[in-house]
């Protein structure tokens, strides 16, 4: 046998390109076939859902946005350490800290605080590494749904800490929920 | 004299002591030290990092010594044999003086400004354990303010005295010192005197921990985020030889240069430490290089990079204008430019 006739995968078929009959040119048989396949597939599992009324289960390791926690007692755990925009690849979080006066014990937890954090959304790729090198348990990528809402600007995208911090009532909650357990 | 380090031999002065013979030697056998300071006349003996297993006394004397040497303050003998890294003796000893010395430490190193270029996290990341099994509370110290340029932190401290050592030889007089005794010994200014002297800013180099850091750069910026530069200046009261740690055109701090045991070769004066921090005063000689490992060399700048000429129109390499204006931290001008011109120029919108 020559190279040519070997089928190495199996599937090599000889392509004829003799003339249709008359029978076969008015297509019955063809169309016939086709619509056969369309029919299976109404009785096939659907590879679609019906969002918003339904919801694909999420992975149990799906990032969504960042939320720099609050602890028990509403102060702000960020400390503006840097680990994480050293940990970044992407380069996207950048800080700038700042000293803790007296009076403002009850909104920071330590001494230092950052007073700008800046999340890039735009180049941030959502891949958890400043949640891991955080060593407060400050930032965490939280499960939400949405990821990055559209925008028109990209200043827009730069999210500061009036949109990274956890809101107050979500940390009186989980202080609240602490204390039930 | 002869003396053996780890089977290494060499041939040193009398009255060596054997950290600075193994220091001769160099390498991984060097104990580490953070009391000690070539530099500093008497320092040492304090902080027992540096134990060592004398194996064999002399020559005259073989016996080997009982106990495990402090290697910064024993003396070579001719014939000494010593094992440092070899002897489990002396890592079991490392980890353990590690671990008494962190019972009293913060461990906030997340806040301290001396994270990533500091002696005892470098220390306790190669002998220290992961966790903690001292239950007690930790000593704690009022704050204090000892003057307008050093920041005080006791509860970081060590009680290393390299700072004390420095006011006494560097300085006329020395203002402050070790309070109290015990599990209460401080430094301390003891009437709240201002450190005011013109080379105390010193301490703030010698200091092995983040107890004495500098004020004008408290919180500025991580020591890794800085770009390290070899810099001199005419100076009149000091040799003007500095390492500037820089953030773009910035000078944020500046420092004396440290050897590879990150002790100070020159000390410097105020005058360049806390008062020069514009670019034009200083000459830079060239980037500061690090250990291999440090932090500082992320975002490594010390080789020679060679440009990479790309022939193509200048609006595919750099973008449009107006889509390259900086847009995070826009409160703050990092004195960042695009085509020569400042940030908030209106030819950059």
């Amino acid at each position: 046998m020559s190279i040519q006739e070997i089928s190495l995968s199996g599937r090599k078929k000889v392509v004829s390109n003799k003339e249709m009959t008359f029978f076969e040119s008015m297509y019955l048989i063809a169309i016939v076939k086709g619509l056969l396949i369309t029919i299976k597939h109404f009785f096939r599992k659907k590879a679609t859902i019906h969002y918003p009324e339904q919801v694909r289960e999420f992975s149990p390791v799906y990032r969504g946005q960042h939320m720099l926690k609050r602890d028990e007692q509403g102060r702000e755990n960020c400390t503006a350490c840097g680990l994480c925009a050293l940990s970044c690849p992407a380069e996207a979080i950048t800080m700038k800290a700042e000293e803790r006066k007296p009076d403002e014990k009850h909104l920071y937890r330590e001494e230092k605080y950052a007073s700008i954090y800046e999340i890039n959304m735009l180049r941030c790729i959502f891949c958890g590494l400043c949640e891991e090198a955080c060593p407060k348990d400050a930032i965490y990528l939280t499960i939400s749904k949405e990821l990055v809402p559209a925008n028109y600007t990209r200043e827009d995208f730069i999210f500061g800490k009036d949109k990274l911090v956890m809101p107050l009532d979500i940390a009186m909650k989980n202080a609240q929920l602490k204390n039930a357990n | 004299m002869k003396v053996t380090i780890d089977g290494q031999e060499i041939e040193v002065q009398p009255g060596t002591t054997i950290l600075q013979a193994a220091r001769m030697i160099g390498g991984d056998i060097v104990p580490p030290a953070m009391c000690y300071h070539s530099k500093l006349e008497g320092s040492g003996g304090k902080c027992r990092c540096c134990l060592s297993e004398v194996s064999k006394g002399s020559e005259a004397d073989p016996r080997p010594m009982p106990k495990l040497m402090a290697s910064c303050v024993t003396g070579c003998q001719d014939g000494m044999e010593v094992k440092t890294k070899s002897s489990p003796r002396v890592q079991e000893a490392q980890k353990a003086v590690t671990e008494f010395l962190l019972i009293n430490h913060p461990l906030d190193c997340p806040v301290c400004d001396q994270a990533g270029e500091c002696d005892l996290q470098n220390l306790s990341f190669e002998h220290g354990k992961s966790e903690s099994r001292f239950i007690e509370e930790k000593r704690t110290f009022e704050p204090e303010d000892i003057g307008p340029n050093i920041q005080l932190h006791m509860n970081r401290c060590i009680l290393c005295y390299r700072c004390v050592m420095v006011a006494d030889q560097i300085t006329d007089d020395r203002v402050h010192g070790v309070m109290d005794r015990g599990d209460h010994s401080n430094i301390s200014t003891c009437v709240s005197h201002a450190i005011d002297n013109e080379f105390s800013g010193n301490m703030i180099d010698v200091c092995p921990v983040g107890a004495l850091t500098d004020k004008t750069f408290r919180f500025k910026s991580r020591v890794w985020f800085n770009k390290p530069y070899n810099a001199h200046r005419d100076c009149p009261t000091c040799s003007g030889k500095t390492t500037v740690w820089m953030f773009g055109d910035e000078i944020q701090r500046v420092t004396g240069r440290k050897d590879e045991y990150h002790e100070i070769d020159e000390f410097i004066c105020n005058g360049c430490r806390f008062d020069h921090k514009e670019v034009s005063d200083w000459v830079i000689e060239g980037p500061r290089e690090f250990e291999k490992d440090s932090v500082i060399n992320q975002n490594n700048y010390t080789k020679k990079l060679d440009t990479v000429v790309i022939e193509t129109e200048e609006t595919i390499l750099k973008g449009r204008a107006i889509d390259r204006k900086k847009i995070s931290m826009s409160e703050i001008d990092f004195n960042e430019k695009i085509d020569g011109n400042p940030l908030n120029s209106t030819i950059n919108g």
